[in-house]
């Protein structure tokens, strides 16, 4: 017992690192603005690609405060979204499809799985066909981008429900409907998660990248015309507010879709991206 | 669809899953042919798959397509090569470095579902309009992963084995070199496939937008030029090759993994 306490009191009396995880993230904060600021001032690189921070937050309020830049921010807002919805709706159905019916499953799968690591990006002169330079080729870019990694998480997902639960369903007798409401839907949270975080992820770069390409709005449209006219603290501004928003959604994913666990989400985080290619 | 229903299929015979594929694969491009030869799709939006694939030979011989995929190739190896050596090296790091470990896997977590791609305009202006920058992308595109896969094998490596090259009294690159690195290799692997994976999209996504070199550039200017099939055949060529290296480097991960 006195010794149980002795290791008891050891343990506590143990100093403590100096280095504890928030000081060592300040720390890389501080080290990547000041290399940044040091390599801007260097004379490395020409004038005015590397600009000091200070302007870009400059650029950024003046951007904030503009309507023009509220213009594109909203029609590049509205593509994702429907993007987001079109392609993580029929991404969950195909799923849902492919994982049920194993047969169906053997057959169609394999498509899905070998062209989701495909460069999307080829598809979009065919989309500039299809759908015009507006804001359709956009969307369709990004809800193909979104399809695959939902389709394949929530197949894989389907598969891997508890057998004893389906079971227990089927012993209760439950309606098809009632199987997917009460015993499929709550083991896919986790799928259903990853499969909107990589979709919300690649949506925006689906959607941001066909803007960047030919498009006369959004704020791939706009980050180029500020690097056309070399703009640079402008462009950088446009580019810190497309990150900030992505990440603004994935906590929105994790806030909105509860999951089990501090350490099954943290797992979850790692594997998620390699999801859709394992 | 009940169980009933299935169970009462399962009494007609089904081809075997690759046959019905294939029939499905040929069943599709049946019909695309012969709605267009019905005049039911616009041949100009989509062309008959005869048209598409009677182009291939143009693009061989005109548009230099053997070239366009040696350098697209070569730019994804230089870049998956580089960001091998940087993301093993960060993966050992913070793998070793267990506070830095847990400090910044998370952000690392976090630059992999991020759309990092975006940042090309800065590497434009960096680097130039040239294929330092692609290599660039490609690089900034498959770090995460492989940093999260190696730190993930060198965390896994088992303890008997770290015991037995303290016994023998390694020193610290012996026992990388001969007892972690292998260990983990094949975890380290599958993070360098889909970073290769990653450098391919990222390194055909760039070339297409700043229309330079390789096969994105030869899309895009296929389909400025309005030359349909062959453009069609492009991007077939493409999603073809990225299948090949996914099912070439899967076949290989999986034998790492056997072998093990």
């Amino acid at each position: 017992m006195a010794a149980v306490e002795q290791i008891g009191r050891a343990g506590r009396a143990a100093p403590r690192p100096f280095w504890t995880i928030g000081r060592l993230r300040v720390a890389a904060l501080v080290f990547i603005f000041a290399l940044w600021e040091i390599a801007g001032a260097s004379g490395l690189f020409y004038r005015g690609v590397l600009p000091s921070s200070y302007l870009v937050v400059w650029a950024l309020l003046g951007l904030l405060t503009s309507v023009e830049f509220w213009f594109h921010a909203g029609v590049t807002g509205l593509e994702v979204l429907v993007a987001f919805v079109l392609g993580c709706s029929a991404g969950a159905l195909a799923g849902l499809l492919l994982g049920a019916n194993r047969y169906f499953g053997a057959v169609m799968e394999p498509f899905l799985h070998y062209l989701a690591p495909t460069p999307k990006i080829v598809f979009l002169p065919i989309l500039l066909i299809l759908f015009g330079v507006g804001m359709g080729s956009k969307i369709a870019l990004g809800a193909i981008s979104s399809f695959f990694p939902m389709a394949l998480g929530v197949a894989a997902g389907v598969r891997q429900v508890n057998p004893v639960l389906l079971r227990v369903g089927r012993t209760f007798s439950l309606s098809r409907f009632q199987m997917v409401r009460m015993i499929y839907l709550p083991a896919l949270v986790p799928s259903l998660a990853t499969g909107l975080r990589i979709g919300l992820g690649i949506s925006i770069v689906g959607c941001l990248m066909s803007e960047i390409k030919l498009s006369r709005m959004g704020l791939g449209f706009s980050a180029m015309e500020y690097y056309r006219v070399f703009d640079i603290p402008s462009m950088l501004a446009v580019l810190i507010f497309i990150f900030f928003c992505a990440a603004l959604g994935n906590v929105a994913i994790d806030k909105f879709v509860r999951l089990p666990g501090p350490q099954d989400r943290q797992k979850r985080k790692w594997s998620g991206f390699t999801r859709r290619f394992t | 669809m009940s169980d009933a229903t299935i169970g009462s299929r399962r009494s007609f015979w089904r081809p075997p899953p690759l046959l019905a594929r294939l029939g499905v694969l040929a069943g599709l491009l049946g019909l695309w042919e012969g709605a267009s030869y019905a005049g039911l799709i616009n041949a100009f939006i989509a062309p008959p798959p005869s048209a598409i694939f009677a182009s291939f030979e143009m693009l061989f011989v005109q548009e230099g397509l053997i070239n366009a995929f040696v350098r697209t190739f070569a730019e994804a190896l230089a870049a998956a090569s580089i960001g091998s050596v940087i993301g093993i090296s960060v993966g050992y790091a913070l793998h070793r470095y267990k506070m830095a470990g847990l400090a910044y896997t998370d952000w690392v977590a976090a630059m992999a579902s991020a759309p990092l791609v975006l940042l090309y305009p800065l590497f434009l202006v960096i680097f130039g309009r040239n294929s330092a920058t692609i290599v660039a992308m490609g690089v900034v595109g498959c770090l995460p992963p492989i940093i999260l896969k190696a730190k993930e094998g060198l965390d896994g490596v088992r303890p008997v084995l770290l015991n037995v090259g303290r016994a023998y009294g390694l020193s610290r690159w012996a026992m990388f070199s001969m007892i972690e690195f292998p260990a983990a290799l094949p975890t380290i692997f599958s993070g360098i496939r889909i970073g290769l994976l990653f450098a391919i999209i990222n390194v055909v996504g760039v070339e297409y937008l700043i229309v330079f070199g390789g096969l994105g550039q030869m899309i895009s200017d296929l389909g400025d030029r309005f030359e349909i099939p062959g453009m069609y055949a492009g991007i077939l060529f493409v999603v073809l090759v990225s299948i090949c290296f996914f099912f070439i480097t899967e076949k290989i991960e999986k034998w790492l993994l056997s072998s093990k």
